[in-house]
């Protein structure tokens, strides 16, 4: 319950915020909504010396929805996105999936970008952003860079993000078609027994384009590019399901823990899937 | 480490305060203004015993480092009613008997008490909804429901009472 002690920073500028990080190396780490990392540091999982709050910097909010692309600032929390209009118009998978991370008390604070960023495979956003083909913007010394949300997960805890970045910005493209987000959890505010991101669009009937990936179904979040393919061309039906199960269940590595066995896992990840792509169609 | 100085708004009063940067908001609440309504239930951010509004958000101030509230104006339930002046929400939970033992009370209210402010007329659903950061050992919940309708039932009447 009670962390170790630390020095705080609040910084008014990504520049300010990379400069405490440059001075302090592995040392220090930013404070987004402080609902994974707090937890952490109370059970002293995470001892952080230098503590950089970014909550002052301006530039890391807000959503702004240009043409086609939606940029969704870092220090957006998930209360700001399920009751902003625009993006529900812009991308509606996004109020589905955050009404289902957390508790109200949760949202309020957790950002997206600490839900991106945190590694951790429970994380709701993360196979979201990847069934987008989301990018995130990335802020080093050297400069701005953006990475994929399909190449940013490399293990658990483990990202493309290095110790001297700082995540920005979340891009996408809007949406269009039928979605879902299906999860299926033990109990409100559970990490994902196994849950399901689901974006597809129709044409003369049939399956035009599907993107999919699966959350907390290995040890980061699994993005299903063959599982989509076999929809695509189909009117979604039992073979068709049948198929995107298998090319699903080829991908992922669920591991037994207390939300149960990998083979029940698996059980669940197909439901889930096959629930997720039916809402999709219905919508599409 | 050094402590740093933090300015609280809470329940009206500001307070300036010297705290480690470690202190977590709700011991800050409890043990330097003593402000006890607020209950610790857990330590993994779950029970929301711990919740109190601040800036207009319902937060688990558990799980907010002081610090990080320096400049906030917080609300607790000691600043949403008084013994001799309840809330409606206060008098509802006792008439409909959403409470036992008391210990997420505080909480459940203040949690409560910003649902109203978003929603005054929610359903059994979303009132079920809304409070889920909220943990009950002892009411089974449903008494609790009954209770935050009861409020916004009455809360919605004074309002066009006084239109």
């Amino acid at each position: 319950m009670i962390p170790a002690n630390f020095e705080y920073y609040r910084p008014d500028s990504v520049a300010a915020a990379l400069g405490i990080l440059q001075e302090h190396g592995d040392e220090a780490r930013v404070i987004a909504g402080g609902h994974s990392l707090i937890p952490m540091m109370k059970l002293r999982m995470a001892e952080v010396p230098h503590l950089i709050d970014l909550q002052a910097i301006a530039a890391l909010r807000g959503i702004s929805i240009e043409g086609g692309t939606v940029r969704i600032g870092a220090m957006t929390t998930q209360n700001e996105l399920i009751t902003h209009d625009d993006l529900l118009q812009a991308a509606p998978i996004l109020r589905e999936a955050a009404l289902q991370i957390a508790d109200p008390q949760v949202r309020y604070m957790g950002t997206v970008g600490g839900n991106v960023a945190n590694g951790d495979p429970g994380n709701d956003m993360p196979g979201l952003f990847q069934a987008l083909d989301a990018s995130f913007e990335l802020h080093g010394p050297e400069g701005i860079r953006s990475v994929p949300a399909r190449d940013f997960y490399e293990a658990a805890y483990m990202t493309a993000r290095e110790d001297d970045e700082i995540l920005t910005a979340i891009t996408f493209a809007r949406t269009s078609g039928g979605y879902a987000y299906e999860k299926q959890k033990r109990k409100i505010g559970d990490y994902a027994t196994a849950a399901a991101a689901v974006l597809l669009t129709k044409e003369g009937g049939k399956v035009a384009t599907a993107a999919i990936a699966m959350t907390n179904l290995s040890d980061t979040p699994v993005f299903c590019a063959d599982a989509a393919g076999a929809l695509v061309g189909t009117e979604c039906t039992t073979d068709a399901l049948a198929a995107a199960d298998a090319a699903m269940q080829a991908v992922i590595d669920p591991m037994q823990d207390n939300r149960g066995p990998a083979e029940f896992k698996r059980h669940v990840a197909g439901v889930i899937l096959k629930r997720a792509i039916l809402r999709a169609w219905s919508r599409a | 480490m050094a402590k740093k100085l933090v300015t609280l708004t809470v329940n009206g009063e500001t307070h300036e305060l010297a705290v480690e940067p470690r202190e977590l908001l709700i011991y800050v609440l409890r043990e330097k203004l003593r402000l006890t309504g607020p209950h610790v239930g857990c330590e993994t951010s779950h029970c929301g015993a711990c919740t109190v509004d601040l800036n207009g958000k319902s937060v688990k101030s558990c799980t907010v480092l002081a610090a990080q509230a320096d400049g906030a104006e917080i609300t607790t339930i000691e600043g949403i009613g008084k013994p001799d002046a309840l809330h409606v929400l206060q008098e509802m939970f006792r008439e409909h008997h959403g409470l036992q033992c008391g210990f997420c009370t505080p909480g459940m209210i203040t949690r409560a008490y910003r649902l109203l402010q978003e929603n005054p007329t929610p359903t059994e659903e979303e009132v079920r909804f809304g409070i889920s950061g909220n943990l009950c050992r002892c009411t089974g919940y449903q008494n609790i429901v009954k209770s935050i309708l009861a409020a916004a039932e009455q809360m919605n009447a004074m309002k066009e009472a006084a239109e």
